[in-house]
């Protein structure tokens, strides 16, 4: 299976960061990542930078972890680094190559650009690094709950959710049975021409539609017989509750907030 | 082909937090030609074992040894489809494999990939189709209309066409009928007979073990827990069940004749005949005057 994708994935633990309400967690991300698009200069930087790495750090999910999860999008933050440096004329020739000249305002704004991608992608992967999703999915119900006023199918969205997550793991590994099974009988995904490669998607996706929509109707069957009604005058299992920790959590990202627009440029 | 496994460790998702050990330091030998059963509970590490047979993964530590091939960290053979052709795998429910319009398609694919002529392919079809139990008119038919017994053939069929010189077994009987169950494990073991095949049965049940293998291993926790003949390793009732395996059910009732009669009658792998032949001979040896 591949193991550099890490998006979705939970590492149990039992930090201060796994152990907050999943919907501080949310809110808080909800809000950096608008936060991040403020901050304009090295201090305000700096305040962002510093709370997304204590995060990661209280987190105790291995840094090398991360750092390898992140390596789909590496490409994305170096490019844009890139682009920048090229294309950015202002300030002053700092470098002079031929035909290119590299300005500091590019240079500056490369840098800039490329730690908004770090800290956004860096945060967000904390969410779900340390958040199982039936945690997600029960914050998000809860969040939106408001919205039932207006006939909106909260419950029903949350069990949409919280189904479609939870059969995540099990297409990926029906993938790699089924892409196991069939290399056994000579397929070869990752050689050859693409036309080849592609053609040889077939064989994959045929069974793993039909073993999907199997599923999907036994569920509904199972759920049925156990006389599933959806959310009305349902109880839960983990209620969620706001505790001090939380709180504290607030504050400290209030005083982050406050700090940076103190400190940013106008 | 000879296969061979030496201090082989298999570790999924290496380096990561979920890093766990399916097999650990693991060795054997099996000679070409063998009937080998590889029982263990759940979890014990079977089904990651036979997947090294085949280079679907690579051992983490050690070297598997299949006929020519070496597979070993870092050093995959140049000819891994030609593995693949030698060495033929039927999964776990082995229906899921199929996508096919039709049967007659599906039975082929494998063999086209491996590049058997087509006019082969046909003949193959032809002799392995009554092989699998499967009546001729299906071949037009869509696998998915079929029902799951019937699929569970075609699946079969599709890796038998291949005509590999190895054979991999994981519970292929699994969630069928007792008399499919039957028929699969016979047509299994006529094929190994025939053509000399070295096959490898991964199983829970320890009927077809005693009635099939003639060399068995037991795997706990991913480790070799104990090796040897059936009759052999069958007997040790104690060292199974702290597997959470239990001896099957001729020595079960072999050891309660002798608790209730005090004639011991040792297991041999006789078949259900023969062991009546001696309880009637120790019966009326017992009874003369009858």
């Amino acid at each position: 299976m591949n193991n550099s994708m890490i998006i979705g994935q939970y590492v149990p633990g039992n930090s201060l960061i796994h152990r907050l309400d999943p919907r501080t967690k949310i809110t808080i991300i909800f809000f950096f990542v608008f936060i991040v698009f403020f901050a304009n200069n090295l201090v305000s930087y700096t305040i962002l930078t510093v709370f997304a790495l204590s995060s990661m750090f209280i987190s105790r999910v291995p840094i090398r972890f991360i750092l390898k999860g992140l390596t789909p999008v590496w490409f994305l933050i170096v490019f844009t680094f890139i682009l920048h440096l090229f294309v950015t004329k202002e300030g002053t020739v700092f470098f002079d190559l031929y035909l290119f000249q590299f300005y500091t305002g590019g240079l500056i704004q490369g840098i800039a650009i490329s730690m908004r991608f770090f800290l956004l992608i860096l945060m967000t992967s904390m969410l779900t690094l340390t958040t199982t999703p039936i945690e997600i999915t029960d914050a998000i119900e809860d969040m939106l709950h408001p919205l039932k006023k207006v006939k909106f199918p909260v419950h029903e969205l949350a069990l949409m959710m919280s189904i479609s997550l939870r059969f995540i793991p099990t297409l990926m590994q029906e993938t790699d049975k089924i892409s196991k099974a069939q290399a056994s009988r000579g397929v070869d995904f990752r050689t050859g021409p693409i036309k080849e490669r592609a053609k040889a998607v077939v064989p994959l996706l045929v069974p793993l539609f039909v073993s999907a929509f199997k599923r999907a109707e036994e569920l509904a069957m199972a759920m049925e017989a156990r006389g599933y009604q959806g959310g009305e005058g349902r109880t839960k299992l983990r209620e969620l509750k706001i505790e001090k920790r939380d709180i504290l959590v607030y504050l400290l990202f209030a005083c982050a907030i406050a700090g940076l627009f103190l400190t940013r440029n106008y | 082909m000879d296969i061979t496994f030496k201090n082989v460790t298999y570790i999924y998702q290496r380096n990561t937090p979920f890093a766990h050990k399916a097999i650990e330091d693991l060795s054997f030998h099996i000679p070409s030609g063998s009937f080998v059963a590889i029982i263990g509970h759940t979890g014990s590490g079977k089904s990651t074992l036979i997947q090294h047979l085949n280079g679907m993964v690579i051992p983490s530590e050690g070297e598997v040894t299949v006929g020519d091939f070496h597979l070993t960290q870092g050093k995959k053979p140049e000819s891994m489809k030609e593995l693949r052709s030698k060495v033929g795998v039927v999964f776990q429910y082995p229906e899921h494999q199929l996508f096919e319009e039709t049967v007659g398609k599906d039975i082929a694919f494998g063999p086209e990939n491996f590049g058997v002529p087509e006019d082969e392919i046909k003949r193959r079809i032809q002799e392995i189709i009554p092989a699998v139990g499967l009546p001729e008119e299906l071949l037009e038919r869509s696998p998915f209309d079929l029902s799951g017994g019937q699929m569970r053939r075609v699946a079969i069929a599709g890796v038998l066409a291949v005509k590999p010189d190895v054979l991999v077994l994981d519970e292929p009987t699994a969630g069928l009928d007792p008399r499919g169950q039957k028929d699969i494990m016979d047509m299994f073991y006529n094929l190994h007979k025939e053509q000399g095949l070295t096959t490898v049965l991964v199983t829970h049940s320890m009927e077809d073990a005693v009635k099939y293998a003639d060399h068995v291993i037991i795997m706990n926790k991913g480790t070799k827990y104990m090796e040897g003949k059936p009759e052999e390793v069958f007997i040790q009732k104690d060292a199974l069940n702290k597997v959470q395996l239990d001896v099957p059910e001729m020595v079960q009732f072999l050891n309660l004749f002798e608790a209730k009669f005090g004639k011991p009658i040792p297991f041999e792998r006789q078949s259900i005949k023969e062991i009546a032949q001696s309880i009637q001979g120790i019966v009326k040896g017992a009874a003369p005057h009858e």
